[in-house]
């Protein structure tokens, strides 16, 4: 318990005020209905009160609202002062009912006594009523326990905590609050106010912050980067007021902060990606333990719906960068259709069913790292079907041909694109043993063609320009292209269910320095 | 009781409430809402007259508060949304 007793000013069942300035010696004791100790020290604050109370103070806080008139009953009449909204409570610190307190001039608590131990309060009595020079109200103590231990103050119950400790001065709560009125339905208001993607949100309470909040240990207040469009600096605790809104479980939070640091870095280029009419998305691939822990999806239905983690994470990152980024469809975000992945697209990788180097130790994180990759993809998941090819080089190869669509089967070197490889597939190439190396190699290979077989033509005006055609030599435009400028361009993860042949893959936007480029960061997971 | 949530933007906007849309044409149901202010009566009565006779497809329905001096009671705000499409309120003497 703090050392100086906060002041307080309450009113009783009558409408009258008392107040305890902590500026005279005063008694405080607090108890509720339901709590059996209560009921047998009742009648004794109730005589206390009546025989004390002349000399100082005698105030007995009640926890019970309406109810606080059952304990005056109790008492046999007197004063018991309403703690409805339990913040007194709160601010004493009060974890057991009855918690009987005596103070002293200064404020400072002199005696406190807790549940009920018989041979304690008879000394609290005799000590008092010597020190006041009043005479003891009569009391059998013989007829009472020698020992009740008190029950739970109100105020301890862990959600009427929460809500009070958000409201306490020292709340690490600092955003604005919003009042919705008791005629407004909050999810409406929500909507009215265009503060979600279009499905409804988790209405972001003081109580379910601080609870997201509890999932990290940075401090609510940092700033942990500058979010596009509007180059708005994002705290901790705005992260967390739309992880709220997004449905995570605070566990997940870290991955979303993490998300965040990735896609708010010139590298990303999350203004681009949000802004273009194209319809680029962030995709998040999370590798490392954490995955398990949070109980992410890597297996069947990994791209789909029907996972908390995956489904919560990926729409906590774009609704940061819709609240507090600015980016909403109509204002800086222009996509000429959008995609479903704006919504949300988080997966984590399998790595366990992977006889590969996962995607973070690729990208340069020790095996048992967390670490969530961004990467900024316009189409898919698209599929690459492929339930007959028995070589790794007959399936990589039909992974290259469908790839080669990817913007516009004539578009070379223009974008990248993230495969991810479900298991059967894994098995086939690695039988032949395949790995990425070989996979990459082998999707440029059927995808190179000469630059004369790239330029616009009837079929298509999708291409090399026929004007800069017409200025090379024979020798130009046999120069063969493949579809990726790099091999680093095509990412590769596992995920997937045991069952089935189907691969899949996300297009990418403009890659490179014009673009947008893959970054990686670790995740800092709560001590 | 009201619900109190944390703003999820960047707070360079306040809050607002969205207004109904302006409707087209004068219609439906009005009500006027008598604060119990002296005199607002007077005023409620002249409108009404006023609308009865330029615009005979609106429905007047009269509403009063049991005292200016505090909110009108959930329940009379609940029967004006329920019964009314707009709210005329004599706000002052």
């Amino acid at each position: 318990m703090p050392d100086a007793a906060p002041a307080f000013t309450l009113r009783d069942g009558h409408g009258e005020e008392h107040t305890f300035t902590g500026r005279e010696p005063t008694v405080v004791c607090f108890v509720k209905k339901d709590c059996p100790t209560c009921e047998t020290v009742l009648p004794l604050l109730g005589s206390w009160q009546r025989a004390f109370g002349a000399a100082l103070p005698f105030l007995v806080v009640g926890q019970s609202g309406a109810d606080n008139a059952l304990l005056e009953q109790k008492m046999g009449g007197g004063a018991v002062l309403d703690d409805a909204d339990l913040t007194v409570s709160f601010r004493w610190d009060v974890e057991i009912v009855p918690t009987l307190v005596v103070t002293d001039a200064q404020g400072a608590r002199r005696r406190t006594l807790v549940g009920f131990v018989r041979e304690e309060w008879q000394a609290f009595a005799a000590d008092l009523a010597s020190e006041l020079q009043v005479p003891e109200p009569e009391c059998h103590w013989a007829a009472l326990p020698a020992w009740q231990p008190g029950c739970g103050s109100a105020s301890a119950d862990p959600l009427v905590a929460e809500r009070l400790r958000a409201a306490a001065a020292n709340s690490p709560l600092r955003a604005r609050r919003i009042e919705i009125g008791a005629q407004d339905d909050e999810h409406e208001f929500l909507f009215d106010q265009g503060l979600t993607d279009g499905l409804p949100v988790v209405p972001p309470t003081p109580e379910r912050v601080l609870r997201m909040l509890s999932g990290t240990d940075r401090d609510p207040q940092e700033v942990i980067a500058v979010v596009p469009p509007n180059m708005a600096e994002v705290t901790v605790e705005k992260v967390a007021i739309n992880a709220v809104m997004a449905g995570c479980r605070p566990e997940y939070l870290p991955v979303v902060l993490a998300a965040l640091e990735a896609v708010c870095t010139d590298t990303f280029n999350a203004h681009g990606v949000m802004a273009t009419t194209m319809g680029a998305s962030p995709v998040l691939v999370v590798n490392g333990p954490i995955r398990h822990r949070i109980g992410m999806n890597m297996k069947l239905g990994a791209l789909g719906q029907g996972n908390r983690a995956n489904a919560t994470i990926g729409r906590a990152l774009r609704l940061v960068l819709r609240n507090v980024g600015g980016a909403r469809p109509g204002g800086t975000e222009r996509s000429t259709l959008g995609n479903p992945m704006k919504f949300t697209m988080c997966f984590a990788e399998w790595e366990e069913r992977s006889p590969w180097t996962p995607l973070h130790v690729e990208r340069g994180f020790a095996p048992d790292d967390s670490v969530v990759t961004a990467f900024a993809m316009t189409s898919g998941p698209v599929q690459l079907v492929d339930q007959q090819s028995r070589s790794a080089a007959q399936l990589a190869g039909t992974f290259g041909l469908c790839l080669e669509s990817a913007f516009a089967p004539k578009l070379h070197y223009t974008t990248d694109a993230l495969l991810v490889v479900c298991p059967e597939h894994v098995d086939t190439l690695h039988r032949d043993g395949w790995g990425k190396a070989e996979l990459r190699a082998r999707i440029q290979q059927v995808t190179r063609r000469p630059l004369r077989e790239l330029v616009q033509d009837e079929t298509s005006g999708s291409g090399v320009p026929k004007e800069a055609a017409e200025r090379m030599t024979a020798e130009q435009l046999g120069r063969e292209l493949p579809k990726f400028r790099r091999e680093e361009d095509i990412h590769i993860v596992v995920a997937g269910a045991e069952a089935g042949k189907f691969s899949g893959a996300f297009h990418g936007w403009a890659t490179g320095e014009i673009g947008s480029q893959p970054v990686s960061v670790k995740i800092r997971e709560a001590r | 009781m009201t619900t109190t949530i944390l703003d999820p933007t960047d707070e360079r906007v306040p809050v607002t409430r969205s207004i109904t849309p302006r409707p087209q044409r004068l219609g439906g149901v009005v009500a006027l809402l008598d604060i119990s202010k002296p005199r607002g009566n007077v005023l409620l009565d002249r409108l009404a007259e006023l609308l009865a006779e330029r615009a005979p497809e609106v429905t007047i329905k009269r509403y009063a508060k049991p005292t200016f001096t505090k909110p009108a009671p959930d329940d009379l705000r609940r029967r004006i949304v329920e019964e009314a499409d707009f709210v005329v309120e004599a706000l002052a003497d």
